[in-house]
């Protein structure tokens, strides 16, 4: 379980987080939605300790993250920020393998190697293991991120809007590879997703943030309602019964 | 997909044959650098002598500060993420040419420890102050971050020329600007092997500066503490320029070259790529002394020089072929 108690963060006089106050329940996908600029990225960044928080407490599975060595929080809970622009010269293997520094600390063992592997396949990315980072397509390249995050092996997973730069298709598979990690290998998985109908798809619980404040949380059912969505983008949102489940029409 | 166990591991081998071959041309260079000289050493009477007391200790030095500002340039390269950065294009080179002015003027008579310790600890300093203005202004856009550097060095090296200038010194600081191994001699080079110290240290902790290299999220993430790796690559850096820049002087461009062909043919993991960037680093640097030595016999040219025009040309290349890639 994600506890955040109290939580904030203050920019300047008329940007602040919080307070925020929230539990994330272990296991399945959770997703952080809201309107741009609403400090969704921030509270993901704030939990993977990425960044301080001015007040109150943070804490994953019981470790407070303000107080715990970073090397062990490694082993509990991994972060993917959006993909930065300088692209190192590593292959996607090499990649993956970093994914296992907080175990093996480089030195990779027999174990570490399968398990680098398992997280490869997992991605479909065997064929392309061989490949530098920069000759991949920014799809690929996201895969082999996320990818690194798996091989990592923690309990709790953060990616922050690991859909951009996706197109449909590739979308709808990082989706599904995200939902199969939370079923078969138990991952507890926060997300920051921009688009309110994959969120209402595939996760289990959708977090609503608006103004640097938490305004909703429930399951996607409780989640897709027209009134809900309206308040929450401040957009008038119509939900529909889609083929596939409720679908959210705001155009 | 059952073939896990049989897939190549994710570090490729250290030794391969590849590098077994390259061992032997350096090799094979160093040997030509020991036998090159307007001296005869096998007619005169005392060859064997000045052989020792010159020609070995120039080689030696050849291959100590080849590998050490080849290392430099890339440590550097992976802390700032930046395929432009190397010592001489950050200012490190002249912070450390500052610190060693600063020592000859303040004490005529210093002893080349004490002059080294200064090099040093301004080489650290400098480096510092560039690392951490590029974290305030997160400057991570390729071209801007060597070109602050350059000017920032051309400041520090405006200021030394000007306290050289007051104080009489120009004509150390010239001879200091135009790095050259034409002075090396037996019992003036030897504190050129704290560079070997370096490059142990800096084999030792490969993956933390690769995993730096992925950028300070990704390396926080997986547990780094990113601050205290920047601290210890910039120590390293520092003692690596430091040395070499009051033993030999002004090796331009080499950390550049070497770390940017190696990161091409081989990819930025630093474990792997560290005995190849020594090797290509020493090679480079020998072929640029040779030349030197060889092109007006028997004067000598420093080689800085021929460094300077090689590494322009390389850095356009680098250019160029950046921009087509976009």
């Amino acid at each position: 379980m994600i506890t955040l108690e109290n939580v904030h963060k203050k920019y300047s006089n008329d940007v602040a987080i919080g307070p925020v106050s929230i539990s994330i329940p272990a296991g399945g996908i959770t997703a952080l939605v809201g309107p741009n600029g609403a400090g969704k990225s921030t509270l993901l960044t704030m939990v993977g300790r990425l960044m301080g928080i001015d007040e109150g407490t943070i804490s994953i599975s019981g470790f407070d993250v303000a107080s715990t060595a970073s090397k062990d929080l490694a082993k509990i809970v991994s972060i993917l920020r959006q993909e930065n622009h300088f692209v190192t010269r590593l292959t996607v293997r090499q990649l993956v393998g970093f994914g296992r520094f907080p175990h093996s600390k480089g030195r990779l063992s027999a174990a570490d190697e399968l398990i680098v592997s398992r997280s490869i396949d997992f991605l479909d990315l065997g064929a392309l293991e061989a490949r530098y980072l920069d000759e991949l397509s920014g799809g690929q390249r996201q895969r082999a991120y996320v990818a690194m995050v798996l091989a990592q092996d923690t309990e709790y997973v953060l990616l922050d809007e690991p859909l951009n730069n996706l197109d449909m298709a590739h979308s709808v598979q990082m989706m599904a590879h995200l939902r199969r990690a939370a079923e078969e290998l138990g991952r507890t998985i926060v997300i920051v997703l921009h688009d309110i109908n994959f969120a209402g798809h595939y996760a289990d619980h959708i977090c609503a943030v608006k103004h640097g404040k938490v305004v909703e949380f429930g399951t996607p059912a409780e989640i897709m309602r027209d009134d809900v969505l309206t308040r929450v983008f401040e957009t008038p949102v119509t939900v529909i019964d889609g083929p596939r489940g409720p679908l959210a029409v705001y155009y | 997909m059952s073939t896990t166990a049989l897939r190549a591991a994710s570090k490729g081998r250290l030794f391969e044959p590849k590098l077994i071959i390259g061992i032997v041309v350096v090799a094979v260079l160093l040997v030509i650098s020991l036998f090159t000289g307007v001296y005869d050493i096998f007619g005169a009477q005392d060859g064997g002598e000045m052989f020792a007391i010159t020609r070995i200790p120039r080689t030696i030095a050849l291959v100590l500060a080849g590998a050490a500002m080849a290392m430099s340039g890339l440590v550097m390269q992976l802390l700032t993420q930046n395929r432009f950065v190397e010592p001489t294009t950050t200012g490190t080179t002249e912070w450390a040419g500052l610190g060693l002015l600063l020592v000859m003027i303040v004490n005529p008579g210093a002893d080349l420890l004490t002059k080294m310790t200064f090099a040093i600890l301004a080489a650290f300093i400098g480096t510092m102050v560039f690392f951490l203005f590029l974290r305030r202004v997160s400057l991570k856009a390729s071209l801007t971050v060597p070109i602050v550097g350059i000017m920032l060095g051309s400041v520090v090296g405006a200021i030394s020329t000007f306290i050289a200038l007051q104080t009489d010194m120009l004509q150390s600081l010239g001879i200091w600007f135009a790095g050259s191994f034409t002075s090396i001699l037996r019992g003036q080079y030897e504190v050129l092997w704290i560079v070997a110290i370096v490059a142990v240290a800096i084999f030792l902790v490969a993956d933390r500066f690769t995993v730096a290299g992925l950028g300070e999220e990704i390396a926080t993430n997986v547990g780094l503490n990113y601050k205290q790796v920047m601290f210890l690559g910039t120590g390293l850096i520092a003692i690596a320029t430091g040395v070499v820049t009051v033993v030999v002087g002004n090796l331009p461009f080499l950390g550049l070259i070497v770390p940017n062909i190696v990161s091409m043919f081989r990819g930025d993991d630093l474990r792997g790529n560290l005995p190849w960037v020594v090797l290509l680093g020493v090679g480079i640097v020998t072929v640029c002394d040779l030349v030197g030595r060889t092109i007006i016999m028997p004067f000598e040219v420093p080689v800085s020089l021929i460094l300077g025009v090689l590494g322009a040309v390389v850095f356009i290349a680098l250019l160029l072929r950046q921009r087509r890639n976009g």
